[in-house]
């Protein structure tokens, strides 16, 4: 590891002040940038501890709760009213890493941490355009079990390891930022960035920004809802695929469903198609697989990944049959 | 190994045929198979209280003055020469002593690799270390960075710029099998072994199956980081290690550094982990060549990617196994071939095809292992060499067979198993596979499998249950010495070179030593893991334990005549001659008349003696040779399958060992549970990631490389026949790595009772199952 400069941020103004010099990191548990940091995949000169920001769960004026983001990952899925009104982000987040792992790990930070890709982890011995772009992609042909089918690129093809981040992305949260121009305010499911030709550039958040706070939406009325993880071994891995799904049935018919898949694509993946499919009819089997198969439709698969569309189905498929059961 | 080997090897089996077994070592059974207080008693762990204080110092926590450390860089390129190295921004980063690289390296020869005829020779690889601009795998050191302290040298390690000219590199298993070696022998077995026409009788039986099962290579992963500290006093050298060769790598490093012996001492109290990992490697030359250079002692500890880049594994295999059986399911040819990966600089040649020369009986038989050269670091013994992969590919094969029979799979097992050693003819000393499985069959309700598969399930589980053979030869290795020291205050010392790997070695002998000796086991202390103590061999083959109660026992003898001497006329055992008396109740005793007796402290006092001290050495382990000598299990395993996702969860494992005596139910039941553990980590997610364009590990991680965690590892339920085998000391046998053995196959054939999914390449992952 590199030399680094370490300093604690008394206040979210003065870490944004900080955190907007060049080469300086923010950081919060530090179980990823430390690990990349000790890896030479990242070499920041300094660190901005944030962790002793507002770390708080409160409620919002609108039914719903503000998350600060230096709050650790393990005292969110703890929380009395995450548990009792989003139980689906409660199971995500302890669906996640170990134990030691979430009570070290922040909000903020799980929503910047990078790739597992092993590429992007081999910053002596491979190539890729996420560490330095231009570059070359050596997952396209080599180990890519872990990697995207939807969503990626010629250029990159590394998905966005978080379970948290996918229940957030189906529950609406939004993703309260600080600059130096004040606050704003953006959907999660538009806060991370599809490589393109830029996969280096993975948020919309500005090297002299930071995220604040997660906002959750008041809680749907009767959402059944779940989270799956299927992974390759039973606990402490990524997943292969994942889903976050929320369902409620009104005389027989869809009146709302939110689905987010995780492991398949280079960002929380909310699937507004196969929601809009669904929305107001029977959940009949032809008509759900259907609308999952068009979700579907434009995956492309690698040899390492190819599995994953079948899995992603009958994962989903498996999911709304259990909730829509919970519903009867 | 070679043709001379064989013709070696089978000379010896030859000539101890002829002579009689009473002459022998274990030509009579050990006496304290029958008469023993200690031995097979639960003592716990004796480093147990060490080791939960935080007390039990390890090999990277020796305190030393001067102490510097290393960090390894290593190659990321296959073949190729390294054309341009900066080492200037390094040598000038802060705390940085040297930079070393080929250029500035002491001129060390190559290890001489781990063989049969020379015990000092225990080299992993024969590759240059940093001898060379050349690069011959991908992860070999090419220059290491000396600092005052350990992260100095990291970043120090990070500034260093090489540039290579890249050679063409053999990286690709499939292409290579082209050009594959077809070597004499395999460790003391010759290798190809023709009896029959079995491809003949493949065609012309009523049942056959023919298949090919792959396993990947694996990675060594102990919890302990290898760690080496070298420190020279003058012209002598201590070295603290974590190895399983404490003796042989002094003589090695003595060899290779030109030095006497005595000049050379390694010490290596405990071992955290090691599995066959822990041997001789690199990172130990580096830093006895540096230290030296430097005048300074020096730490190098590899990071858990250095020991993917420079430690070996498992090799990838893949094997042929075809059985014919006729109607009534007797087995008439057994064909086991295959391919496996062993560089010629390297010394393992994963003997997968052992248990089907030793488990059954078949008419024919065709077994031949060729090896496969790639440009990779040499793998190594990784625990059941050979037998982990090989039993995974015969035993799956077996259930095929029974099921295409429509029989059931226990059933054709013990139909075919064999009386004497199918090959050579030679009587088992002991075998009880039969009772093995009955035992095992019983206690895990086998009665309830479903014959018929995909037929059991719950929700969205499919369920099922299998069961395999596990097996693993007999090994007890020679140049294993102890010496006792006999206290006149009733107290014994047993000192030897041996290695702790955690696995309750001084337990065990301390209660082996007690009851040899006729003591209370609190009356006995075991020290270990110094060189400088009585020569013990390396902690391998599950071969330690007997290898020195054989050395115990043979100085319980030489002590019987001392103390016969000391105890002189005077003595109420005056006149008796050694094979005349015991030693019991803390004292020699005549076997005949027990009153007839003297207290060890009585016979020292009068001898004004404090204590007796004598040295022996371990009888030449013929036993091996005159009798067919193996352990083997029967493996149960029950499982779920979702219909959903193809996830496999394993509800329950059970193992019935037949491995001799069991000298300590405590800890023989947690090697034999770790070792199913590992059989679970190969069955279902072990696997090396290694990338065949670049000939690089990719998942050199804990977190990238699966083994199982708590929530994959369910109930294990061990048992064992317990019966001694008469031919080796205390009736035992190995029971360190037969665990690992047969488990990939139960879980192989519990999948496909569950799912009607037939998986012949390992790891079992979800998506192998998802497929219709």
């Amino acid at each position: 590891m590199s030399p680094v400069t370490y300093v604690r941020a008394p206040s979210a103004t003065e870490a944004v002040r900080m955190g907007s010099e060049p080469g300086v990191r923010l950081l919060g548990g530090g179980t990823n940038l430390v690990d990349l940091m000790r890896k030479g995949v990242e070499a920041p000169s300094g660190l901005i501890d944030v962790t002793a920001l507002a770390d708080r769960v409160e409620q919002a004026d609108d039914g719903g709760l503000v998350i600060g983001a230096p709050t650790r990952n393990s005292v969110v899925a703890a929380h009395p009213l995450i548990r009792t009104r989003y139980p689906m982000l409660s199971r995500a987040i302890l669906a996640g890493a170990s134990a030691q792992v979430r009570n070290m790990a922040t909000v903020g930070g799980n929503l910047m941490q990078r790739t597992r890709c092993l590429y992007f982890n081999d910053a002596a011995g491979s190539r890729c355009n996420k560490r330095v772009p231009g570059s070359g992609c050596d997952a396209i042909g080599g180990s890519n079990r872990y990697h995207a089918i939807i969503g990626g690129s010629a250029a990159c093809v590394a998905t966005h390891p978080s379970d948290m981040c996918v229940a957030l992305a189906a529950l609406d949260a939004r993703v309260r930022i600080a600059g130096p121009n004040g606050v704003r305010t953006v959907q999660l499911v538009d806060f991370h960035r599809l490589p393109g030709d830029r996969p280096d550039i993975e948020t919309v958040l500005d090297h002299a920004e930071m995220i604040v706070a997660i906002e959750l939406p008041a809680p749907l009325k009767a959402l059944h809802s779940g989270y799956r993880k299927v992974r390759d071994r039973a606990s402490y891995a990524f997943a292969l695929v994942s889903v976050a799904a929320g369902l409620s049935m009104q005389d027989g018919r869809v009146r709302d469903v939110r689905v987010a898949f995780g492991g398949i694509a280079p960002k929380p993946w909310r699937a507004i198609r196969i929601e809009e499919a669904l929305r107001g009819i029977p959940l009949v089997p032809e008509t759900t697989a259907a609308a999952i198969e068009a979700e579907f439709a434009e995956a492309a698969l690698l040899p390492g990944n190819a599995f994953k569309r079948e899995l992603a189905k009958r994962t989903l498929t498996a999911m709304l049959n259990e909730l829509a059961g919970d519903d009867a | 190994m070679s043709k001379i080997q064989n013709a070696v090897i089978g000379s010896v089996r030859t000539v101890i045929g002829w002579v009689p077994a009473g002459w022998l070592p274990g030509g009579a059974p050990d006496p304290l198979i029958e008469r023993r207080a200690a031995i097979g008693s639960q003592a716990s762990r004796l480093d147990g209280p060490l080791k939960v204080a935080g007390q039990a110092r390890f090999a990277a926590e020796v305190v030393m003055e001067r102490l510097c450390h290393a960090a390894l860089v290593h190659s990321t390129v296959t073949r190729g020469r390294l054309a341009r190295m900066d080492t200037q921004a390094a040598e000038a980063a802060p705390g940085v002593i040297m930079v070393v690289t080929y250029r500035n390296m002491p001129r060390v020869g190559p290890l001489p690799l781990m063989g049969m005829a020379d015990l000092s020779a225990v080299g992993n690889s024969s590759l240059p270390i940093l001898q060379d601009a050349q690069v011959r795998y991908n992860g070999q050191v090419v220059a290491a960075v000396i600092a005052e302290t350990q992260d100095q040298a990291d970043h120090a390690a990070s500034l260093i710029q090489v540039d290579y000219e890249r050679e063409p590199a053999r990286t690709v298993f499939e292409e290579a099998k082209a050009h594959a070696r077809t070597p004499a022998s395999v460790l003391i077995e010759k290798n190809h072994v023709s009896v029959g026409n079995a491809e003949r009788e493949l065609i012309s039986a009523p049942h056959s199956v023919d298949n090919v099962y792959r396993t990947p290579g694996q990675n060594h992963n102990a919890i302990e980081l290898h760690t080496v500290t070298a420190a020279w006093e003058g012209e002598s050298l201590v070295v603290h290690d974590t190895t399983q060769m404490v003796a042989p790598s002094a003589s090695a490093l003595a060899k290779l550094f030109g030095l006497k012996k005595e000049q050379v001492r390694v010490l290596s109290p405990f071992v955290g982990g090691g599995f066959g990992g822990k041997g001789l490697w690199d990172h130990q030359i580096v830093a006895v060549a540096v230290a030296r250079m430097i005048g300074r002692p020096l730490r190098v500890t590899l990071s858990r990617e250095g020991v993917y880049r420079i430690i070996g594994g498992r090799s990838p295999s893949e094997q042929r196994v075809a059985i014919s059986a006729d109607a009534a399911g007797k087995f008439s040819a057994l064909v086991h071939t295959g391919y496996s990966v062993m560089p010629p600089y390297g010394a393992c040649p994963e003997q997968y095809t052992m248990g089907s020369r030793a488990l059954y009986d078949a008419g024919s038989f065709e077994i031949v292992q060729r090896h496969v050269d790639l440009d990779i670091v040499p793998n190594t013994f990784m625990r059941a060499p050979g037998e982990a992969i090989g039993t995974f590919a015969l035993e799956s094969a077996i259930d095929e067979l029974a099921h295409g029979m429509g029989m059931d799979p226990i059933e054709l097992r013990l139909h075919n198993i064999a009386e004497r050693h199918p090959l050579s003819g030679t009587p088992f000393s002991q075998h009880a596979l039969k009772q093995a499985f009955d035992d095992g069959a019983r206690r895990f309700g086998w009665e309830r499998r479903r014959t018929t598969p995909a037929t059991r399930r719950e929700g969205e589980w499919r369920i099922g249950m299998g069961c395999a053979t596990g097996s693993f030869p007999y090994v007890r290795m020679p140049g294993a010495n102890v010496s006792i020291t006999l206290r006149s205050d009733g107290t014994a010392t047993i000192a030897c070179s041996a290695q702790e790997m955690g696995m309750g070695t001084a337990t065990v002998q301390a209660q082996h030593a007690a009851d040899r000796l006729g003591l209370p086991i609190e009356a006995i202390t075991f020290e270990l893991g110094d060189s400088a103590l009585p020569a013990a061999p390396m902690a391998g083959g599950s071969s330690q334990t007997v290898s020195i109660a054989g050395a115990i026992a043979a100085g319980a003898e030489k002590l019987t005549l001392e103390l016969l001497r000391l105890a002189g006329n005077a003595s109420p055992v005056a006149g008796l001659r050694p094979s005349e008396v015991r030693l019991t109740a803390g004292g020699i005793a005549s076997t005949s008349d027990p009153a007839r007796n003297e207290s060890y402290r009585s016979i020292l006092a009068r001898a004004a003696r404090d204590a007796v001290t004598i040295t022996a050495a371990g009888s030449a382990p013929l036993e091996m040779f005159k009798f067919a000598m193996h352990s083997s299990s029967a493996v149960f395993c029950e499982l779920r399958v979702s219909d959903v996702t193809g996830e496999v969860r394993v509800d329950r494992l059970l193992g019935s060992f037949d491995c001799g005596t069991i000298l300590n139910p405590k800890t023989a039941a947690s090697q034999f549970r770790g070792g199913m553990i590992m059989g679970l980590g190969l069955a279902l997610m072990e696997e090396t990631l290694f990338d065949e364009r670049s000939g690089r590990i990719m998942n050199a991680t804990l977190a990238d490389y699966h083994i199982p965690a708590h929530l994959d590892v369910p109930q294990i339920d061990v048992m064992w026949t317990g019966i001694p085998d008469p031919r080796s000391p205390l009736g035992a046998r190995g029971i360190g790595e037969i665990g690992v053995t047969g488990v990939a196959a139960a879980v192989a054939n519990a999948v496909f009772n569950a799912t009607g999914k037939r998986v012949r390449d390992l790891p079992i992952t979800l998506d192998k199952l998802l497929t219709e």
